[in-house]
């Protein structure tokens, strides 16, 4: 029996023709020198001071629309979403907001979405798929709001169901990951062509100090859970999760905010310009093989299911044709 | 020396090997009884939770279940070490089950009708997922969707598996992306919810079935209870995130007995499936 490692995906490989541009950091060993530790990379992400995404938006962006409310219940100021150019192009936007000040982080929850907010989103992604508009979304949130409110208005489904509206909508979708990606609540806005991530976002299952307290018992020990995790940039590379890193500015984003717009916009161009010319169906299926590599399994019967057993009648069968004399009269 | 309330009860002597204590009515049930009873208390319906065995058995025809894929493992992609290493929380969670990991899915029968079934045992490592559980539920999306067979998936579990970090997160994208495309084909996908079933798998398939139906008194939602109420720091009203909370907020269609589960599958199965032949012959 040979035991088979399948699909330990590595970057750029499995997407095909989608490889992505120079420009991009898409080998982990070229960020060798330097490379921050997790909780470092937790920290970066986190920081206050970093450029959020209304703030990319303007500097990346021209002429951005906000496009308000979920047609149901509410707006959600934690995700902003609306209709700009990208050099000319009109895209749709929509990202997770956080603030930059007290003020603007209780008016923006945080950054972390009710459900009306991935309702909102959901509505904009069928807007931009009716429209044929490239989709690009932008992440960073602790993770989906864990109030009551959000539990009684149905937070579950309405991630599960964004996630899922995204691994079929037919348009070019590219996903930059700008800070925190915090869980299902990152993923709702997270399935795309292409997902970029600037240098020190972070992208994990469950937040540090919420994987420390279940595991360690602690929320002290964040530090220990963060790196147990992998969630900084270059592991993010190594798992796949994340096709290409955007560099940031010595010392992290929120040292030169234009510097930092202006990487994600030459990457948002090159990744918008090359998606556009893949015809829908090629972009559907390739987007379901992404998402579908993910895993790490071993599989001792390579994928042969044994053979089920046979029923008495046929084994009976068998042999009295093989073996017409004694099969039935003995 | 400990003081005795004159007036209490005498807590009565019960081998815990024999009898198990209804946490609801205080009842005391003989294991084996319960067991014969799928797990329900006889005297006032309390759901004890369900291995994955207990639960073919209930919803499967007699001997009509085949086990697929049940030779995968997961490996260790992160050499997670918390308390344990994670390759031997593995081990120990498949001594205790018996299974390899936190799913068994299958071909088997309701009430005669062909259909994939998949069900999670909560017993291996909290039923979290991880690549495992997330292949095995995906190669059985794909199967329903190869064969048009109607998929029934069984939740128990915690969420995603921590342990394999952001590729258990993924697994939520992988599973999700194979129902879109039964759901494309007309395919039904009954999701069934049981105690308890929260976080990354109430975050992806099992709140997408075309039924979803869950069990009496199950915990379910988005985050744990724990957090909740540490986020908004008071007491979480009573009932909250019970199934029965959900019927009433809109995200469950039903909440039925276990011991009308199978017939209540078989029903809707059985609407969907003349639909959908309906249908067929008419393209």
């Amino acid at each position: 029996m040979l035991d088979r490692i399948v699909r330990t995906r590595r970057a750029g490989e499995g997407n095909g023709h989608l490889a992505i541009e120079a420009g991009l950091v898409t080998d982990a060993t070229q960020l060798a020198a330097g490379r921050p530790t997790a909780w470092q990379a937790v920290q970066t992400a986190r920081n206050i001071a970093r450029p959020h995404a209304v703030e990319i938006i303007g500097r990346v962006f021209d002429r951005f629309q906000e496009l308000h409310g979920d047609r149901a219940f509410r707006d959600d100021p934690a995700i902003v979403g609306g209709i700009a150019e990208l050099a000319g192009r009109p895209v749709m936007i929509v990202a997770q907001q956080k603030g930059a000040s007290t003020e603007e982080n209780i008016q923006r929850n945080f950054g972390m979405p009710y459900p009306e907010g991935y309702r909102k989103g959901m509505r904009l992604y069928r807007l931009a798929e009716k429209f044929h508009l490239p989709l690009v979304t932008l992440v960073d949130t602790p993770g989906a709001y864990p109030g009551p409110e959000a539990e009684e208005r149905g937070q579950a489904e309405a991630i599960a169901s964004s996630i899922q509206l995204m691994t079929r909508l037919a348009t070019p979708i590219v996903v930059v990951v700008l800070g925190e990606g915090g869980s299902g609540g990152a993923l709702a806005l997270g399935v795309g062509d292409v997902v970029l991530a600037l240098e020190n976002a972070t992208y994990s299952v469950i937040s540090p100090e919420g994987c420390a307290a279940i595991l360690w018992r602690s929320a002290s020990e964040a530090e220990r859970a963060a790196a147990a995790m992998k969630l900084a940039g270059p592991d993010l590379l190594e798992t796949g999760v994340v096709d290409a890193l955007i560099r940031e500015p010595a010392g992290g984003a929120h040292t030169d905010h234009d510097a930092t717009a202006a990487a994600i916009k030459t990457a948002l161009i090159a990744q918008v310009e090359r998606l556009a010319r893949v015809p829908i169906a090629d972009l559907l299926s390739l987007r379901y093989e992404r998402f579908r590599a993910f895993g790490t399994i071993v599989e001792p019967s390579g994928g042969q299911a044994p053979a089920p057993p046979r029923p008495w009648w046929r084994r009976i069968l068998s042999s009295a044709i093989r073996n017409p004399t004694a099969g039935g009269e003995s | 020396m400990r003081l005795r309330n004159p007036f209490g009860r005498k807590p009565k002597e019960f081998p815990s090997h024999l009898w198990t204590q209804c946490p609801s009515c205080g009842e005391m049930l003989f294991n084996k009884q319960l067991e014969r009873n799928h797990n329900v208390c006889q005297k006032c319906g309390h759901h004890f939770k369900l291995d994955a065995a207990g639960r073919v058995e209930l919803l499967a025809d007699a001997r009509s279940f085949t086990e697929t894929d049940a030779d995968i493992v997961s490996s260790d992609p992160l050499g997670f070490v918390d308390s344990k290493p994670y390759p031997e929380r593995i081990a120990a969670a498949q001594a205790k089950t018996g299974h390899k990991d936190a799913v068994l899915t299958g071909d088997a029968t309701i009430s005669a009708i062909p259909i994939v079934l998949a069900v999670m045992d909560f017993e291996f490592m909290g039923g979290s997922m991880g690549s495992v559980v997330g292949e095995k539920l995906t190669r059985a999306a794909e199967r329903a969707f190869a064969e048009r067979k109607p998929l029934v998936i069984v939740s128990a579990s915690g969420g995603a598996r921590m342990q394999e970090g952001t590729i258990a997160l993924m697994q939520l994208a992988k599973t999700v992306a194979a129902l879109a495309r039964l759901d494309e084909a007309r395919i039904p996908f009954i999701s069934v919810l049981t105690d308890p079933t929260t976080g990354g798998v109430l975050a992806s398939f099992a709140s997408l079935g075309d039924i979803v139906l869950a069990e009496p008194g199950a915990l379910i939602g988005f985050s744990g209870a724990r957090v909740t109420s540490e986020t908004i720091g008071e007491k979480l009203p009573k009932g909250f995130q019970r199934a029965e909370f959900l019927v009433e907020h809109g995200f469950v269609d039903q909440v039925v007995p276990r011991t009308q589960l199978k017939e209540r599958i078989a029903f809707f199965l059985n609407a969907f499936r003349i639909a959908g032949q309906d249908l067929r012959w008419s393209l």
